[in-house]
């Protein structure tokens, strides 16, 4: 079993139509913590102390957030700014996070075809992730490939509810170490991973 | 009195009061001293406006000390009274004992006999409590320690007439004149044995405090429910006349007894709605009866035997001063707080007029040593203003806290970029978030404890009173960046900022308001930031109800930030519209004038804002219609 943290940033909860249900969905696990990080710091004053002591306490951290001009919400920026600090996160003292996994869960209004050379927005969600993948190697993280709900503004109720059903499952296996982590580094998408190393019906 | 004449009185008491206060008041010499000096300006000496009348206006307007200590009572809970204990019984009694032993010693050495100098000197030992609190509360100086200990004095004064009343008759030394004065007439207890005497008199201090407590509450609550605002106006007054009435029949001072009254509704839920209904009325009987002190200086007699009676203001004066202040220093007050008891009740107050002309009745003194006292009296009275001006500006800068910090003549003098006026909780919170972020501050403070205390923790701190362009001059003002105005009166603070803008035009002024009305007006003096009191607090509890009922924490706190801006712009649009109409923003209907716009203005786009940004609804509309995204 592995410490999961689920960093959650969303500025507008009220206006989501998929993170809603996505966070109902979430299973009560023994190790799975889940941090509002919009609800903890309505002000941006941000707790460096505690979300470091977090941090430590957990080996996989999963942060889950809606697609905002091709980045995260703003706090997101502001908790990696404060929070990541030389000489704990990096840096020849900073060993602090070495050996634990990051995990991008993020949704995008457009569909998966969007994000291509020839879609509408030109760049993988994975390329446009290129900053945040670059810091959490720099602070000695392991870096999976992201897990993407796309095309939310298209999707039914229906969809959405499989979609949760999904989150819900892919939390669950994450937490029973149930991933195998040396064959998923291959793919593009941990959707894709979960797809091709898995053969039961997987959160795709 | 036809009502003409009446009229023709009151037209004149008015033009001088309406003319000489403000004046003084502008000249920093204060109300009182405005008042006196319109006394003496209409006075028989000078214009000759007024005359006979005098010592009716006199007697009438006494009442507006009842009504002061009234007010006084209402503002002074039980518990402090309590702690006020000590000085009232200790500092007041030794005062009235040491003070009338050496007058009276000193007019027994000029030849009276022993129960005349008695009289005069009891007589003597009081203090004005018009003059003295009214004064006091102009400079805010009530709460230091000083002022608590003056009004502990005077307090015990008020008390001491009645028995001082009780023993003159015993004194007389002549046949008794029969007088008519109203005091010492007959009352309905006079009769009555000693024993049932007392039993009245305690027996309607026990109806005040019981119908205080039990009767007026439920009253007031029937009277508040009829919305009409002149019958709450008219009970109080009621209340006070009623008591005043009582208390004249059983042979004790009607003052008292309104501040007993007072007292015992200090912890009621009326407490401000009779404050601000006795208020005016105590206000202008006060002035007038300022004005009629003034008035009732007797010139002729002055000229006629000027050495006597400026001779006897001197001594008096003196003797009291002294004895002020050797028992504050007794009580342990710091040097300058002695200091401001000593300067503050050297003179002697109302009741003497009262007292020596009971005195003349009772055939105790004859009318020619009570002339000069009295005239005596009423000069040591209209000194009062100006002995505390001088002790304000020449004596508290050289004995007292001084105004400046001494340094080491070798430390760099730097001056503050940033001037705080007021150290009280929230301006401390102000200078606590500069000192801690080393931005310097120099600090302006009326409280000399806590001027002493600051400047123990190192603090670059000036004491008196911040609206005196000088002590700005003093503080570097001419050096400093920005003026911090956080005085908890509202008044103090527009008057600052009036010097301010005089003298110290550079200055980027940030004042404290208390509601909309100041904040107007420090808005029209052309100051940029203004910070009403309560409105962040406010908001801020806004903001946690919206999240208790279910709100996100940050929609909350942007919902919150928001109408904070739509609110502030509400403030800057209401000030212009008001234009000209200044006079009537105090009332009651501007008030509600003010709500309505705002709740209206609420209603509109900007209060609360859609955060469009974070919507997604017409970017999926857009996205359905055309097809975006789905290839």
């Amino acid at each position: 079993m592995a410490h999961v943290l689920v960093l959650f940033a969303h500025p507008a909860l009220e206006k989501s139509r998929v993170h809603r249900r996505l966070i109902r969905a979430l299973p009560a696990l023994p190790k799975l913590t889940f941090h509002d990080l919009y609800e903890a710091y309505p002000t941006f004053d941000i707790h460096v102390e505690h979300e470091q002591a977090l941090l430590t306490a957990h080996d996989l951290i999963v942060l889950q957030h809606p697609f905002f001009w091709y980045s995260t919400p703003p706090l997101v920026k502001q908790w990696e700014d404060l929070v990541l600090e030389h000489g704990w996160a990096y840096g020849s003292t900073g060993t602090a996070l070495r050996g634990k996994r990051w995990l991008n869960l993020i949704t995008t209004g457009g569909g998966a075809s969007a994000y291509t050379r020839e879609g509408l927005n030109r760049f993988t969600v994975r390329e446009l992730l290129a900053p945040i993948e670059q810091t959490i190697r720099l602070c000695g993280m392991e870096y999976l490939p992201p897990y993407l709900i796309q095309g939310t503004h298209r999707m039914s109720e229906a969809d959405i509810a499989s979609a949760a059903e999904h989150y819900s499952e892919l939390l669950t296996w994450l937490h029973d170490d149930r991933i195998d982590w040396s064959q998923a580094g291959h793919y593009a998408t941990l959707n894709e991973a979960l797809v091709a190393t898995n053969r039961e019906g997987v959160p795709a | 009195m036809s009502s003409e004449a009446l009229f023709q009185d009151a037209f004149i008491y008015l033009t001088a009061a309406v003319i000489a206060v403000p004046i003084a008041k502008r000249l920093g010499l204060g109300s009182v001293l405005g008042y006196l000096l319109a006394g003496v300006i209409i006075g028989p000496f000078i214009l000759g406006l007024v005359g006979e009348e005098r010592a009716d206006v006199m007697h009438f307007a006494e009442f507006g000390v009842v009504l002061m200590l009234f007010v006084v009572g209402l503002e002074l809970e039980p518990s402090l009274l309590w702690r006020l204990r000590a000085p009232i019984l200790g500092l007041g009694g030794l005062q009235v004992v040491v003070t009338a032993a050496l007058l009276a010693g000193g007019a027994m050495l000029w030849g009276l006999s022993w129960q005349a100098a008695l009289a005069i000197g009891l007589t003597l030992s009081l203090s004005s409590t018009a003059i003295v609190l009214q004064t006091l509360s102009e400079k805010g100086l009530l709460k230091t320690a000083g002022g608590q200990s003056s009004f502990a004095v005077l307090l015990f004064q008020d008390i001491a007439v009645i028995p001082m009343l009780a023993i003159f008759p015993l004194l007389a030394t002549q046949g008794v004149a029969h007088g008519d004065d109203g005091h010492g007439a007959a009352t309905f207890v006079s009769g009555l044995p000693a024993w049932a005497q007392t039993l009245a008199v305690l027996g309607a201090v026990a109806a005040i405090v019981l119908a205080g407590r039990y009767l007026l509450r439920p009253l007031f609550r029937a009277l508040a429910a009829t919305r009409l605002r002149e019958i709450f106006t008219a009970a109080a007054l009621l209340l006070v006349i009623g008591i005043a009435l009582l208390m004249t029949e059983v042979g004790l001072s009607p003052a008292l007894g309104t501040f007993l009254a007072g007292v015992v509704l200090a912890n009621s839920e009326y407490r401000h709605e009779l404050e601000s209904d006795i208020e005016p009325f105590k206000g202008l009987l006060l002035g007038l009866f300022f004005i009629a002190v003034g008035a009732s200086i007797d010139f002729a007699l002055l000229l006629s035997q000027p050495l006597l009676i400026l001779g006897l203001v001197v001594a008096i004066v003196i003797v009291k001063g002294l004895v002020l202040f050797v028992l504050a220093r007794l009580f342990r007050l710091s040097l300058d707080q002695s200091l401001l008891l000593a300067f503050a009740l050297p003179q002697v107050g109302e009741f003497a007029f009262v007292l020596f002309s009971f005195a003349n009745q009772q055939g105790v003194l004859e009318a020619t040593i009570t002339s000069p006292l009295v005239a005596a009296v009423a000069l040591s009275m209209a000194l009062t203003p100006l002995l505390l001006i001088v002790n304000e500006r020449v004596i508290q800068p050289r004995v007292g806290t001084p105004e400046r910090t001494t340094r080491e003549s070798d430390a760099i003098h730097e001056e503050s970029a940033v001037i705080i006026a007021g150290f009280g909780s929230f301006g401390s919170t102000v200078g606590r978030l500069l000192k801690a972020n080393g931005v310097p501050t120099t600090v302006l403070d009326l409280d000399s404890d806590r001027v002493d205390l600051l400047r123990r923790m190192g603090l670059q701190v000036y004491y008196g009173d911040a609206t005196r362009h000088d002590l700005l001059e003093t503080a570097g003002a001419a050096g400093a960046k920005l003026l911090v105005l956080t005085l908890d009166d509202p008044e103090k603070t527009v008057e600052m900022v009036e010097t301010a803008r005089k003298h110290f035009p550079h200055l980027t002024i940030l004042a404290r308001a208390f509601d909309w009305d100041d904040a107007h007006e420090l808005l029209e003096r052309g100051v940029t930031y203004v910070y009403r009191e309560a409105l962040d607090t406010s908001l801020r509890m806004g903001r946690d109800a919206l999240q208790l009922v279910g709100f996100r924490a940050y929609q909350a706190q942007r919902a919150a930030q928001k109408f904070l801006r739509h609110d502030e712009q509400s403030m800057h649009l209401l000030t212009e519209k008001r234009g000209d109409r200044t006079w009537y923003i105090n009332t009651a209907r501007g008030r509600i004038e003010d709500l309505e716009r705002l709740l209206q203005a609420d209603l509109g786009e900007s209060a609360v804002d859609r955060d469009a940004g974070w919507d997604a609804e017409t970017l999926r509309e857009d996205v359905l219609r055309s097809g975006l995204g789905r290839s």
